[in-house]
């Protein structure tokens, strides 16, 4: 096939697949007469779309708001006690069981614990505590992995020429950590939202208006159309962060290696 | 005498992998380590680099701290580092100041004719050329003893040739110690006044042979006679290390 054809056609296809699903679930729900409360066609979700799109956008917004600040309270943290962990193997030792423990907790889980913690009229800062375990491991376990990959022959040049712990530390074994640290920090963002969405719903409606609220309310009124909304809302939120987080990482990862 | 093994053996995991093994480097000499993959070749380089210990034996070195310079296979540069910064590390680990470092360096790159590169990342450079940073790297700190472990195994043969006569013209500048593991025999004798052979796992020596000739190599020096005797010399030395140790 023509190159530039082919291109075109990897660039339509995930296009073409949705409007194609969309036409059938249309097309579907006109001739089998589905109630809207069970399964809305998209022309209803479109219309609920555009009916509720102020609630839904500061909705979006909110959870946004909070996903970032779980994601960077993630980066700090994890990003400082990977650093702990190269300086010592003891402090590895220590720490990964715990971090063992984090990853497999389901949020659900311990989610209420720290509803309560925070007290009731603060249900926000449960939510970014709990998104940011969510989002913790993966950059920890990123940066843990990346700070021991540094190439042997280059440790044994800096042991050749009797580098300090810092000068291995920050000149060999941070730098080398970089496209792992990254890595894990781009995992890390769609957990940060994933964590937040279900922290969300467990921390009920009290003060927190984020997505997962919207999707609550609408599913208790039995406004299907409304739910789906919401989803398609979360499921642009998420896949744009992604995105330009993607795009960071590329650049970042195109300066480190200078191609 | 810069560094010198004797009677030395290495274990890996309670299996033998070199020794006993002799070896006495003399300042200005350059050595030339052959043998078959695994005879140890690496494991004498990084004793004698002082990387490593061995299990008996003893090592004796006489170059401080950073004195000594290994090159590896691979031209091992940082990827996130330009190629003057790549030259300039030896120098800044030992607390060079960093303008007086990265001048050093420029004259390095210079030396090795790659002073255009200097901005360039390793990821930019081709093989042959991410090899002479290496290089560069190595010579920087005017080391007395130059360790060089297989340096041109992942090249092709004319930037191979090309990077033998340049390492020896380099050589002949400062005059360090230098040992060259290769398991090219032609390699061993084109670039070393003495070839020693190993003989395979656990390496020992099977030959010592002195090369005659003058140093670095005058043109066509491959196609003259000594050459070419000393090169099956060294061959029926490793051929006949080969068979005992099949037997």
């Amino acid at each position: 096939m023509n190159p530039s054809l082919n291109r075109a056609g990897l660039i339509l296809a995930p296009w073409a697949l949705i409007a194609a699903i969309l036409i059938v679930w249309q097309a579907a729900c006109r001739a089998l007469h589905t109630p809207v409360f069970l399964l809305p066609a998209p022309s209803d979700i479109g219309a609920a779309l555009a009916e509720g799109w102020p609630a839904l956008l500061r909705a979006a917004s909110n959870t946004l708001l909070v996903s970032l600040q779980a994601w960077a309270v993630a980066l700090l943290i994890a990003t400082a006690l990977a650093m702990l962990t190269a300086l010592s193997p003891m402090v590895e030792r220590a720490l990964a069981p715990i971090a063992a423990t984090l990853q497999v907790t389901p949020v659900v889980a311990i989610a209420p614990l720290f509803v309560v913690w925070a007290g009731l009229e603060h249900p926000e800062r449960a939510i970014v505590v709990l998104a940011a375990i969510v989002a913790f491991f993966p950059i920890f376990s990123g940066a843990v992995t990346g700070l021991q990959s540094a190439d042997k022959d280059l440790e044994r040049l800096f042991d050749l020429y009797g580098a300090t712990r810092a000068q291995r530390l920050l000149r060999l074994r941070v730098p080398s950590a970089i496209p792992f640290w990254l890595e894990g920090a781009k995992v890390a963002v769609g957990l940060a939202i994933v964590g937040a969405v279900v922290a969300e719903f467990v921390a009920g409606s009290g003060g927190s208006q984020g997505l997962a609220w919207r999707i609550l309310e609408s599913s208790h009124q039995l406004r299907t159309a409304d739910m789906f909304a919401a989803l398609l809302v979360l499921a642009i939120l998420g896949v744009g962060l992604n995105t330009a987080v993607r795009l960071v990482e590329g650049r970042l990862l195109q300066a480190w290696r200078g191609r | 005498m810069i560094a010198a093994l004797d009677e030395v053996e290495v274990d890996y995991g309670g299996r033998r992998a070199l020794g006993p093994f002799s070896l006495a480097l003399q300042p200005g000499e350059i050595t030339a380590l052959v043998g078959p993959s695994g005879c140890g070749k690496s494991t004498a380089l990084r004793l004698l680099a002082g990387l490593e210990q061995p299990t008996r034996g003893a090592v004796t070195r006489t170059p401080g701290r950073g004195e000594t310079a290994v090159v590896f296979q691979a031209p091992t540069l940082m990827p996130w580092s330009s190629a003057a910064a790549n030259v300039a590390l030896p120098l800044e680990l030992s607390g060079v100041a960093k303008a007086e470092a990265r001048r050093r360096a420029k004259g390095a790159l210079e030396r090795v004719g790659l002073a255009e590169a200097a901005k360039l990342k390793p990821a930019q450079l081709s093989g042959g050329m991410a090899m002479r940073v290496s290089l560069a790297r190595a010579l920087v700190t005017e080391p007395k003893l130059l360790l060089l472990d297989e340096p041109f195994a992942a090249l092709d043969e004319i930037t191979r040739r090309r990077l033998a006569d340049d390492v020896l013209t380099l050589w002949s500048e400062t005059r360090p110690a230098v040992v060259f593991v290769t398991h090219s025999v032609e390699e061993a004798v084109y670039m070393a006044a003495r070839v020693v052979v190993m003989s395979p796992s656990p390496g020992r020596i099977a030959a010592d042979q002195p090369i005659p000739g003058p140093l670095p190599r005058p043109e066509g020096f491959r196609t003259t006679e000594p050459f070419r005797a000393a090169a099956e010399a060294v061959s029926r030395a490793l051929d006949h290390a080969m068979a005992g140790a099949a037997a």
